[in-house]
């Protein structure tokens, strides 16, 4: 027990008591500090009168602005239920390629297919479209295995690629392994890989070990010249794009027991104005086709 | 260790009997809080670079997931349940005028048994024991060590409350009491759950849906409250006024904003589930609560800041009242944004981003780190009765510590108000803007910043370290000058060269 002093350095008295030379001065509450709790208190009186507050067993006080966050919440779905009723009433009965034609209803396409794309492909076709080599096709490129007109866009996402639906696009190649031997094979990628114009071999390709059983096995989807055909979904042969990879081995292994997409039917998740938006969107991501018609019109 | 055991205070008031203290556990717990800082902060740069280099998590023992409460647990029960134990110890010791309530060896036992239910905790969160709570992960029969050990350290600080010579009892130990108190309860509650079987060690919570939710926030919310701040406010008391050499600011406050903060800081846990399942009006009262706690955790700062009047010098020359300081003032800057954070219309920006982790560390960096290296440069000292090796050595902490904090808090409280405005951002047509992985990869860089910070953090706790370690192996200071050397503040920043 001290006894109580005078801190001349602050002016104010201490309690009197000390606890191992600690002293404490009488300084009164801050005014500013208390004047800040009652409006803070104040402002707790306030949004108690304004919010569902105070609990009445299975009830709650309703409070002045009638907000609950339940309700709050269902509104601004309804709101956003409605804007997408309207957009969808907008793209409803329009041709796509009157979509892509008109100024705005093509950049209501574009926004509401991006946005879509960053919650339904992405997983796979990766976030700019660029897909991933060796599991995912890109969607940036030229080079569509199942058509990259509009129609043919709209028909890959609303059906999906050999899923269990009725209408999905559905091809095979059968697993060469089981037919041949690995030299045949081999051969057989090694005419694959002289199919490419730039190749050394390209022009002398006939006289390779592989050009019989080509003809033989491979030319009715791919081609004689190896540059497939969409209805198939067989992929072109003849240029550098390579989903499961372009080297000797990789092609030996396609060959031997081939790896084959499968993508769902978008149409049994998605709804028909959604779907319009994401064909517009993949379409416009840089290897959109032209339709027949403007392809012919072009030539 | 007994010889030393015997360090009286020269401020005693007069005895009849030589008072000794007993302070052999509270040297091991001051080591343990140095420990625990070097582990708990290397596991959080540890997960901090596993944000920005994802393929660390290279193994599920030492996946982001299991790891994170290793950090957690390692900082906040460890770091900050050392820091507590050995300052609770020594202050109320002090302040009481009394020897600390039962006997050495049982205090030395306190100390393993905790540092080995920790150790084992961590190991268990690695091999996937817990109860997914956060900062409640040990599973049930952790949970009953822990409860018995806790109502321990209750009777060992009552049972010397109740012996002190002192007619009053200090407000450093209400805060210490009612972290103590309110700890018992929320780790009681929380943790209520029934094994699977008797002989497994994964249990069930008895709380379910959203009650579950309501009463994990109100235990995690006021461990916050009470552990890392009532009992934090607890040693600013002690340290900061026999640091600065100067009286507590005011008395009047003290009282007002202890029982202030006491009473409203145990409702602000709903603030946590904003926008949830949980009930309007529990919302509400999170808000409403939070927001009335802004003054009383700003009082605890008055108090302590303006403790300083007279004594403002000491910052330019005195490392150890710097850390003190600065601590208070990030104590001040967190607890006003917290109420701000707390308020509804801010929870829908800010809740689930970065800018939460921001927060939380600067808070718990600035504030009780930064308290607890200010309470350890003063006890080790007094404690080992000798000088402390480096006083520059300090200085280097000092700063390495806050710039790796700014680095911290601007690159979290950045990242985080960017993540909760992409995540809200709708072009012309009514679309949001960014998809999720876009937010992410924003993040990246910084991340990798946040981690530059933690490295500074942690090379500050090494050096502390290093020279807690020297000055505890240096010449002890002989014990015709010991009393005055260990009342004085100045003498525990002679170098000992």
């Amino acid at each position: 027990m001290g006894k109580i002093e005078k801190d001349p350095i602050t002016g104010q008295y201490t309690t009197g008591h000390q606890w191992n030379g600690i002293r404490e001065l009488r300084t009164p509450v801050p005014t500013w500090w208390m004047l800040v709790w009652i409006a803070s208190i104040a402002f707790a009186v306030v949004y108690v009168f304004l919010l569902p507050s105070i609990p009445l067993g299975d009830r709650t006080t309703a409070g002045a602005t009638g907000y609950t966050a339940r309700l709050t919440l269902e509104a601004r779905l309804e709101d956003v239920r409605a804007e997408r009723e309207a957009q969808g009433a907008l793209l409803a009965d329009v041709e796509l390629a009157d979509i892509a034609a008109d100024p705005e209803l093509s950049v209501l396409a574009f926004n509401g297919g991006r946005s879509a794309f960053g919650v339904n492909c992405i997983q796979c076709h990766g976030a700019g479209g660029g897909g991933q080599i060796g599991q995912f096709p890109s969607l940036i490129d030229d080079d569509w295995l199942w058509g990259g007109t509009l129609d043919d866009i709209w028909f890959s996402i609303t059906h999906g690629i050999r899923n269990e639906t009725l209408d999905a696009r559905f091809s095979l190649m059968p697993a060469y392994g089981d037919f041949y031997e690995q030299d045949d094979i081999g051969h057989l990628a090694d005419y694959v890989l002289a199919l490419n114009p730039s190749s050394a071999e390209h022009a002398t390709r006939d006289q390779l070990p592989g050009h019989e059983i080509y003809q033989l096995e491979c030319t009715a989807c791919h081609g004689e010249n190896g540059l497939g055909d969409p209805i198939f979904g067989a992929p072109n042969l003849s240029d550098a794009v390579w989903l499961y990879g372009g080297e000797r081995e990789e092609l030996v292994a396609q060959i031997t027991n081939p790896q084959m997409g499968v993508m769902p039917a978008f149409g049994e998740r998605l709804d028909e104005a959604t779907i319009k938006m994401l064909t517009i969107y993949v379409h416009s991501l840089g290897g959109g086709e032209g339709s027949e018609a403007e392809t012919a019109s072009l030539d | 260790m007994s010889a030393q055991a015997a360090t009286a205070s020269a401020d005693a008031s007069p005895q009849t009997q030589p008072l000794t203290y007993a302070d052999d556990a509270i040297r091991l717990f001051t080591l343990g809080t140095v420990a625990w800082a070097f582990i708990g902060m290397t596991a959080g740069v540890f997960i901090a670079a596993q944000l920005a280099f994802p393929w660390l998590n290279f193994h599920e023992w030492i996946n982001f997931g299991r790891f994170r409460p290793v950090h957690t647990s390692g900082v906040i029960l460890g770091f900050g349940g050392n820091a507590l134990l050995a300052t609770s110890f020594y202050v109320v010791q002090r302040t009481c005028q009394t020897r600390l309530f039962g006997p050495q060896w049982f205090h030395i036992a306190m100390f393993w048994s905790f540092q080995l239910v920790l150790l084992a905790a961590a190991a268990s969160y690695l091999l996937g024991y817990t109860q997914s709570k956060e900062y409640a992960e040990p599973e049930w029969f952790f949970d009953i060590i822990i409860t018995l050990w806790w109502v321990a350290y209750l009777v060992i600080f009552v049972g010397t409350l109740i012996r002190r010579k002192e007619p009053h009892i200090y407000v450093a130990n209400w805060f210490f009491l009612a972290f103590i108190l309110a700890v018992a309860m929320l780790h009681t509650v929380n943790n209520v759950s029934i094994p699977v079987s008797l002989l497994s060690a994964h249990s069930y919570s008895v709380y379910s849906g959203v009650q579950s939710a309501m009463i994990q926030w109100w235990y995690g919310h006021n461990m916050v409250g009470f552990f890392l701040t009532a009992g934090f406010i607890g040693i600013m008391y002690y340290f900061v006024p026999k640091q600065a050499e100067r009286p507590i600011y005011s008395y009047r406050l003290s009282i007002v904003h202890f029982w202030a903060l006491i009473f409203l800081y145990i409702w602000a846990g709903p603030h946590h589930l904003h926008y949830t399942a949980l009930p309007d009006w529990a919302q509400t009262l999170g808000v409403v609560f939070s927001v009335m706690l802004w003054m009383p955790s700003w009082g605890g700062m008055v108090n302590g800041i303006m403790t300083l009047s007279g004594a403002w010098h000491k910052l330019r020359t005195d490392p150890i009242m710097r850390f003190l300081v600065v601590s208070v003032a990030f104590y001040g800057m967190s607890t006003f944004e917290g109420p701000l954070m707390s308020i509804k219309e801010v929870n829908a920006l800010s809740h689930y981003t970065d800018w939460t982790v921001g927060h939380v560390h600067s808070g718990a960096l600035g504030w009780v780190a930064f308290i607890a290296f200010g309470a350890v440069y003063y006890l080790v000292p007094r404690l080992w009765r000798r000088n402390l090796h480096s006083v520059a050595l300090i200085e280097v902490h000092f700063w390495l510590a806050s710039i790796g904090i700014l680095l911290y808090i601007t690159a979290m409280r950045v990242s985080g108000i960017t993540q909760g405005l992409m995540w809200r951002t709708y072009d012309e047509n009514g679309f949001l803007l960014y998809t999720f992985s876009d937010t992410v990869a924003m993040l990246s860089p910084y991340y990798i910043t946040r981690l530059l910070g933690g490295i500074l953090f942690v090379a500050g706790v090494v050096v502390m370290a290093y020279n807690i370690v020297r000055t505890i192996t240096g010449p002890l200071v002989a014990r015709t000058s010991s009393p005055a050397a260990a009342a004085s503040p100045e003498a525990g920043l002679t170098p000992a060269e």
